[in-house]
């Protein structure tokens, strides 16, 4: 997971706009510099894919891309985010057409209780983003920090091997 | 049609209890073992699948209604205090706080035998103590430190072992320890004198905790006196029973929604005091109002498997097991029921002394919760090591010894026949699987110089044929679609999409034609998705309401058509007769909207038999004796449950509780500190659930050899089957790669190397 790096800036103690752009629209939000990137994204702007599961960082299932890269959306504060490209999982489809890892998740039952799934397809999407012909390691590696706790983790692997194969020219 | 009632017995979670359930009309036969099924026995991507993977799929932790509060909790510090006082003063002075509710002001409200959420004697580290509404969740949590609670702290114990002592603070008017069940067939005692060779040996197994990827969570509404509740649940038709109770309101007042939940593992099987804490705010607010437990508070107060001590007492003669004594204590924490760790050893094999005997012990720690086949993982952890104790003691193959007691067909217990019993089958190709034949007594040698490998194996039996109440719609709209009505849940298992095969099945149409409309107590009564049954309950009603809906379209068809509705078929999404096809929706758009709506409803269980599933997994490890870690290679699991309707997500089900019970078995324990009664690791940090890391190769298999005496369908439950034996075979597989026992679970790297260094 990457971390967002911290622009030393001093905002607040009251809430303070900050702009950014969520699955390709720019989006101005106000919120208490507390607040998270996970909070901002469920409660400000109605995006409840991401879900809130440990809210400390050890589960994976609030996990987003910013600028292409996987975070853990409940470990990164919504005004570090100013001027950053976000991508939660309601982005990850087009036009009605599932995205290739979402296609693979149905057709391999990478899920049970589905409550992880956004976050396993963020992580695997920040992976194909960076390495678009990985291996089950890669698979693997790419996701060690979601925890599936239905136990579709074969299943994950099937599905994040069939998409990257897919992709393939 | 018309109801009778009917005497059933059924079998929740190792209890068999007689129940009164009223049917309607006749049952159908069970599918012929040949009949050629479009639809049922199909892998079958689920019908959800998209909602699921677009961040779609609401959740209760989703839903935001217009001026809705959110609450937080707080909980108690200590394991045993009397409050005394509460001083709200401060956090309701905080902009924001809606209302605080605690014991001094709380309105009366039963729940499980008591008359109030807030106790004045908090009984458990987390149990409640005052919960706070507010405009957002984070100032209800910044009011949470504005309280002011004066506690008296009373004497204490959290520890199971402590608490059986003589000298333990006394918990309960009728003691700490109190019976959970006994059972005896021939006589064990004598037995054991005679037998030639008997182990004796001592297991203790951790508390497991379920953490369920969503935390128990409720939404709670009123439209005057109408209430509705949003709620993370295996059982709607539960969380309406809990409110009425609590809020002295009837039925009809009250509706629970669960559309999508994020797992339950047996941890949800009613309102839990989150639910009426939401209810009663929105009530005295006028709001909506929200309450959705943090992984902090779900790891302390929403249940756990019990920590268990068992003794076991195991003897042979002549090559053969004569007589076994297990004896269990059960840490229920302030739970009122105790998990029965013994029922494998009464009826998984066929062994003619039996005596067993469980205990339930109160301490001050959480509640447990039944976890995906309660008692039976624990219990089967001892059974099956001792087993394979003795097995070493006589010089004999341990699955050798398993199959001399496996193939009897007649249940021990209740002298029936059991309806399907295929164990021998499962024993033997899991054997092969993994490569049985590899294994040597004595270890061999792994992939290095300091690892060692085994081979492990234990088998499975749990209940799982389901049985009424379970009732069901099948509605046929104008335009040929269908929508199939249950109050049952999908709690991950893929309900939705078995139901919508069955249906389609019966109707010959495609899946995809089928909406099935669970989750919601508008719908007719369903069962606690628990306890490996609503397949076999909720499956049955379905196949009937839709043959209900085809019975009445085709009389319907007949009509218009000008022919008989006995010559009449449904096929291919059509009504065929002998020289015609005709689309469903064709004849019914023909009536001005008319909807077929067909009714069905789960009918008794045979009398003359027993039903069980049965299984056997086999596990190939690697152990380093440096440093103590096992390395589970590979995991072999091969289950008997009758007809499988899904073969992909059943698939599925076997590796989630393979996982689960490789939880157990390694990594998986609350840790408490005993002096202050804390749980050290309620977070996913410190307790370690297994990641993707973790999992080994897994080999499903099924017999799937539909049970027809069973029901209409044959097929019965999966969910428990595949975590019981898991931690067994591993526990086995450790002992034979290592030459010494763990008798502990988890087996962690520290008990491998304490058990090494005690050889």
């Amino acid at each position: 997971m990457a971390a967002v790096a911290e622009r030393s800036k001093t905002v607040g103690p009251g809430p303070v706009d900050v702009s950014f752009e969520v699955n390709g629209d720019a989006v101005t939000v106000r919120v208490p510099p507390r607040h998270t990137l996970l909070d901002t994204l469920r409660g400000s702007l109605g995006l409840t894919g991401s879900k809130r599961v440990c809210d400390e960082g050890t589960c994976g299932a609030c996990t987003v891309l910013v600028d292409g890269r996987a975070v853990y959306s409940c470990m990164t504060l919504a005004v570090a985010c100013a001027g950053r490209a976000i991508e939660t999982v309601e982005g990850l489809s087009s036009g009605g057409t599932l995205h290739p890892l979402q296609q693979a998740f149905i057709d391999h039952d990478a899920y049970q209780c589905g409550f992880c799934t956004p976050g396993q397809l963020m992580s695997l999407a920040g992976l194909l983003r960076a390495n678009p012909d990985p291996d089950a390691e890669d698979v693997a590696r790419a996701v060690t920090g979601n925890l599936c706790r239905c136990g579709a983790y074969p299943n994950i692997i099937a599905a994040g091997l069939a998409a990257a194969r897919k992709r393939r020219p | 049609m018309t109801g009778r009632i009917v005497r059933n017995r059924v079998e929740f979670e190792g209890v068999v209890t007689e129940e009164l359930a009223l049917v309607d009309g006749t049952d159908l036969a069970s599918y012929a073992d040949d009949a050629a099924l479009t639809a049922i026995g199909k892998r079958t991507t689920r019908v959800d699948g998209p909602q699921r993977v677009t961040g779609q799929a609401r959740y209760t932790q989703d839903i935001a209604l217009p001026g809705m509060l959110h609450v937080r909790i707080l909980r108690s510090p200590y394991p045993r205090a009397r409050i005394r006082k509460v001083d709200a003063s401060r956090a309701l002075a905080l902009p924001g706080v809606r209302g605080v509710l605690h014991r001094f002001n709380a309105p009366k409200a039963a729940f499980r035998g008591e008359d109030t959420i807030f106790r004045e004697e908090v009984r458990f580290v987390g149990d409640e103590v005052a919960a706070i509404a507010a405009d957002d969740e984070a100032t209800a949590a910044d009011a949470l430190a504005l309280l002011s609670v004066d506690y008296e702290v009373l004497p204490y114990v959290v520890d199971l072992e402590d608490a059986i002592r003589d000298d333990a603070p006394r918990l309960d008017e009728k003691g700490n320890v109190t019976e959970g069940g006994s059972y005896a067939r021939g006589d064990a005692p004598r037995a054991l004198k005679a037998a030639g060779d008997v182990v004796e040996a001592t297991y203790r197994t951790a508390t497991q905790l379920h953490n369920s990827l969503e935390t128990h969570s409720a939404v709670a509404a009123w439209d005057g006196d109408d209430l509705t509740v949003w709620e993370s649940t295996q059982h709607v038709f539960g969380v309406r029973q809990g409110l009425k109770v609590a809020l002295g309101i009837p039925f009809a007042r009250i509706r629970v929604i669960c559309d999508y939940m994020g797992g339950g593992f047996g941890s949800k099987g009613g309102a839990g005091k989150y639910t009426i804490v939401a209810a009663l705010f929105a009530r005295q607010l006028g709001r909506p109002v929200r309450c959705v437990l943090t992984r902090h508070e779900e790891n302390l107060a929403a249940g756990n498997r019990s920590a268990t001590l068992q003794t076991v007492k195991i003897g042979a003669r002549r090559g053969r097991i004569t007589a076994i004594e297990h004896v269990s204590w059960s840490n229920s924490g302030q739970g009122k029921w105790v998990a029965n760790p013994t029922g494998p050893t009464n009826g998984l094999y066929d062994i003619p002394n039996v005596r067993t005997r469980s205990w339930r012990v109160v301490t001050n720690t959480g509640a447990l919760a039944a976890f995906r086949a309660p008692g039976y993982v624990e219990g089967t952890f001892a059974l099956e090591s001792a087993i394979d104790e003795l097995a070493e003691r006589i010089g004999v193959d341990p699955l050798a010894l398993r199959l001399r007691h496996a193939r009897r067909m007649t249940d021990p217990q209740t002298g029936k026949r059991y309806s399907l019993k295929r164990l021998v089958d499962c024993f033997e190709i899991g054997a092969r699987e993994i490569g049985w034949d590899r294994r040597r007594a004595e270890g061999v040698r792994g992939s290095a110089p300091h690892r060692r490998r085994g081979f492990g194996v234990a088998g499975q039996y749990w209940g799982g044929g389901g049985g009424p109440p379970a009732y069901a719609t099948v509605h046929l709209d104008p335009d040929g679609s269908v929508v199939v009505r249950a109050g049952t849940q999908d709690i991950g298992t893929g309900t939705r999409t078995i139901l919508a095969q069955i249906a389609a099945e019966e109707l010959g149409v495609a899946v995809d034609r089928v909406r099935v409309e669970i989750g919601d107590t508008s719908s007719p009564y369903g069962p606690i998705s628990a306890g490996s049954l609503t397949v076999a309950s909720v499956g049955p009603a379905i196949r009937l309401a839709a043959a209900d809906a085809r019975v009445q379209l085709l009389q319907a068809a007949a009509g218009l058509l000008e022919v008989r509705a006995s010559e009449l078929r449904l096929a291919g999404g059509n009504i065929v007769s002998a020289g015609a096809r005709t689309p469903i929706g064709d004849v019914l758009s023909k009536i001005d909207n008319y909807t077929v709506i067909g009714r069905g409803s789960r009918h008794p269980n045979p009398e003359a038999f027993s039903l069980k599933t049965f299984g056997a997994q086999f596990a190939e490890v690697e152990v380093d004796t440096r440093t103590g870690d096992v390395f589970v290679q590979h995991i072999v699991a091969v289950h008997d449950i009758g007809r499988i309707v899904n073969p992909l997500t059943a698939a599925s089900q076997v590796e989630g509780g393979v996982i689960q019970g490789l939880g157990f078995a390694l990594t998986e324990e609350r840790i408490l500190d005993r002096p202050t009664g804390r749980v050290l690791n309620a977070n996913l940090e410190g307790y370690k659930v297994p990641t993707i890391r973790d999992v080994p190769k897994i080999t499903v298999r099924f017999i799937d050899v539909p049970d027809r005496r069973a029901n209409n369908l044959g097929s019965k439950g999966l969910g428990e089957p595949p975590i019981i034996p898991t931690p067994a075979a591993i526990g086995n597989a450790v002992a034979n790669a290592i030459g010494v026992r763990v008798r502990t679970t988890p087996i962690t790297p520290a008990r491998v190397l304490e058990a090494l260094a005690l050889r």
